[in-house]
């Protein structure tokens, strides 16, 4: 059942959310959408739709100005150089159930859409308003992007905001960081209708195990993400984040890293000196470069351990009680 | 045992003038809710004037380094933290063996911090260290709820998500209590509440926070809610026996000082110590000295969720240059340290007291350039930024349980 105009902002209307509405001939770029609606004072977007060679599919929702390279969101996707291309002109009134033109992230209110994935410039959360075609590009609206989480959340999507311009170097050290969004089934563009509803689970759990294997090189973007996610995922991200701040060989390891590498750069900064006194300057220099990152990584270590036991302590008196409970019911 | 029990009269209470109801000739603003002045920059020491409180200065500084043995934490030393109240006696009681308590606290409005607002929690947990003191922290969903009509568990969502920032400010479980109001309220602390709202007139109330009839009552009644904590009694489970009338210092931000005139006001008629304050300014915004950084502009302000290139590029573009616009004029007439916000800012986070004055000197003389001066700041930042990202990703909500956790602190001073 292909949702219309109508049927969204009537949906938008029972969510409680507001926003204003603008008609307009009939436009197929931003720059054209922008004689309309500029006065609305938000945030033009513009929405790609793309596939990648598995034939799955993705919206790519973006600030106007925001450069959006294909070639490095395909790397960071994990897809290679390349895998992203433009989707087939059948699949938007398919799966998205809308015309040329018309690409929007409202689309994916339809059932056909639910596997497809929705990366958003995460520009628009610092903007008053985001402007998106309603199913139609005859007609804009602008929205807060609070609101516009909200009407995401009702369809059962996670909103994910990325940081489209950033270009991190993928390789061996460096896993594509967006991984997690590719989603876990493709579609077959005939008798798309026929895929099994398993796709939103799973592309839930994919990230999980991605961000919990590199807790300590890439600090960023876990913590935002996990912020998006706490409510779902929360046992197993906090399971590792656990084994990870309580491991005591890891610990000892990360301080060795950290003071190896610093004492090394120190005695090459340092043997240019003329001092003679190299050694205490040496000492000096390392004690000043790490000291705060290791009482920072020390009290942590610190806190995660008392919880730990924090926690035991109370189970530990729950349990004979739950036992007894359990021995007095036989 | 009020502290100054023969010397006080409540007669003659710290003077209230907070700016909100005075005359049409006033040229700052300077409220839990509102800071601003005329012509952008505030005039701290006429606010200190104003509002009754004393300037921090160089041998309370010493005094610090004596005592607690070590080099005073870089925002006292450059001047960040500023004013106290009653700072000498908490002092002078340490040294004679009796130890305090640290209570701050935080308005949880939004799920994004910056560096500003963790300049309090930084500032505390090197009081924490250094005097060795178990401190609470009170998370005032609540007042949320009442200010910015959040609902109760949007509020309560926030004040969660805030205490994993500030538990990543490197604070020891062993001696801090983090509680938000909405989960706390419980017989000890309400009864404190309750104790003070009877000390305090509505009147006295529109006269500082400068409410009106059309204002909902909570409003009215939260004033008690943020001074409780204040009292040891609010934390039986913490401060009983020996401990039990136990000084305060409350580490915040001058904006925050109605809220404890009133409390200091209210101490001795409960037969409590008044609680003692330390002071800072406004942290500046990127874009200059135009009152506090925003939460609303994501440009005026380094997020704790920024990357490493999102701070570059603020640096880069917003930070407010005191250079000169051409090469030339730079290298013949110097930076004007005075407007540059990179310097200032490298004022509160270089702690080489060395480095820094080189900086000073070379920018201010045109040797060094806005360029080189803004790169320096970009790596201080990214530094702070990146431990933090760090130790924010180790907080788990079991973690925050445990904080949260009404529990005896039996370490606290050890």
């Amino acid at each position: 059942m292909a949702y219309t105009k109508d049927q969204l902002l009537a949906r938008l209307q029972e969510l409680k959310i507001e926003f204003l509405s603008c008609d307009h001939p009939a436009v197929m770029t931003v720059e054209e959408q922008a004689k309309y609606v500029g006065h609305l004072g938000g945030a033009l977007s513009k929405n790609l739709f793309l596939k990648d060679k598995k034939h799955r599919l993705y919206i790519i929702s973006a600030l106007a100005n925001t450069k959006v390279d294909l070639k490095i969101l395909s790397q960071r996707l994990g897809l290679g150089k390349g895998g992203l291309r433009m989707a087939p002109e059948e699949a938007l009134p398919e799966i998205l159930h809308v015309a040329l033109g018309s690409v929007t992230p409202f689309a994916l209110i339809n059932e056909s859409a639910r596997s497809v994935s929705l990366l958003l410039d995460k520009g628009f959360r610092s903007q008053r308003y985001c402007l998106f075609h309603p199913l139609t590009n005859e007609v804009t609206i602008a929205l807060t992007p609070s609101d516009f989480d909200k009407f995401l959340l009702s369809i059962g999507r996670e909103p994910a905001y990325v940081d489209l311009e950033d270009c991190p170097v993928v390789g061996k050290d460096n896993p594509p960081d967006l991984a997690y969004l590719v989603p876990a089934e493709a579609l077959n563009l005939q008798g798309a209708d026929k895929v099994p509803p398993t796709s939103a689970p799973a592309q839930t759990n994919a990230p999980l195990e991605q961000k919990t294997k590199q807790p300590t090189q890439k600090p960023k973007e876990p913590s935002k993400e996990q912020k998006q996610k706490s409510g779902k995922d929360k046992p197993q991200i906090n399971g590792d984040a656990v084994a990870d701040s309580t491991n005591v060989e890891k610990f000892v390891e990360k301080v060795l890293e950290k003071i190896s590498n610093v004492f090394i750069s120190e005695l090459t900064k340092q043997s240019n000196a003329e001092d003679g006194n190299i050694k205490d300057h040496v000492l000096e220099g390392v004690k000043q470069r790490v000291s705060s990152d290791l009482l920072s990584m020390t009290m942590t270590l610190k806190n995660s351990v008392y919880t730990q036991g924090f926690h035991a302590g109370i189970e530990s008196t729950i349990y004979p009680l739950a036992n007894k409970k359990i021995a007095e019911r036989k | 045992m009020a502290s100054t029990a023969g010397g006080e009269t409540l007669a003659a209470p710290d003077p209230i003038a907070d700016g909100r109801t005075e005359g049409v000739e006033e040229e700052q603003v300077v409220n839990p809710w509102e800071v601003s002045a005329k012509g952008g920059k505030i005039d701290y020491d006429k606010l200190v004037d104003k509002f009754g409180c004393q300037r921090l200065d160089d041998s309370l500084i010493q005094r610090f380094e004596r005592i607690t043995g070590r080099r005073a934490h870089v925002f006292l030393r450059r001047g960040l933290f500023f004013a106290h109240r009653d700072l000498s006696d908490i002092l002078d009681a340490y040294e004679r063996g009796e130890k305090f308590y640290l209570y701050t606290g935080r308005g949880p409005s939004s799920e994004s911090l910056h560096l500003g607002h963790l300049v309090p929690f930084m500032f505390t947990k090197y009081l924490q260290d250094v005097f060795k003191v178990p401190l609470v922290i009170q998370l005032t969903d609540d007042e949320k709820c009442m200010w910015k009509g959040l609902s109760v568990e949007e509020s309560e969502r926030l004040a969660r998500e805030n205490a994993k920032d500030i538990i990543a400010c490197g604070f020891d479980i062993e001696r801090t209590f983090i509680f938000a109001d909405f989960s706390y309220m419980s017989p000890p602390i309400y009864k404190n509440i309750v104790r003070i709202a009877n000390c305090v007139t509505g009147n006295k109330i529109v006269g500082i926070f400068g409410l009106t009839l059309e204002d909902y009552g909570g409003k009215f009644f939260f004033p008690y809610i943020q001074a409780a904590p204040s009292f040891p009694s609010s934390f039986p489970h913490i401060f009983s026996g020996k401990h039990s009338n136990l000084r305060c210092l409350i580490p915040c931000a001058i904006d925050q000082d109605p809220y404890f005139r009133m409390t200091r006001d209210v101490a001795p008629r409960l037969s409590y110590h008044k609680p003692a304050l330390i002071e800072s300014k406004f942290f500046p915004a990127l874009q200059g000295e135009s009152g506090k950084m925003s939460a609303s502009d994501p440009n005026s302000a380094i997020y704790v969720t920024d990357s490493l290139k999102d701070i570059k590029n603020k640096v880069n573009k917003y930070a407010f240059s005191g250079g000169q616009d051409t090469l030339e004029k730079q290298r013949k007439y110097g930076a004007n340290l005075e407007v540059d916000v990179p310097v200032k800012y490298l004022n509160f986070f270089l702690d080489d007291d060395a480095e820094l004055s080189s900086i000073k000197e070379k920018y201010g003389s045109g040797a060094m350039l806005t360029g080189e001066v803004k790169a320096r700041l970009i790596e201080v930042l990214s530094e702070i930024v990146e431990r933090h990202q760090r130790a924010r990703a180790a907080v788990t909500e079991e973690m925050v349980d445990a904080f949260m956790a009404v529990r005896p602190l039996p370490r606290m001073f050890a």
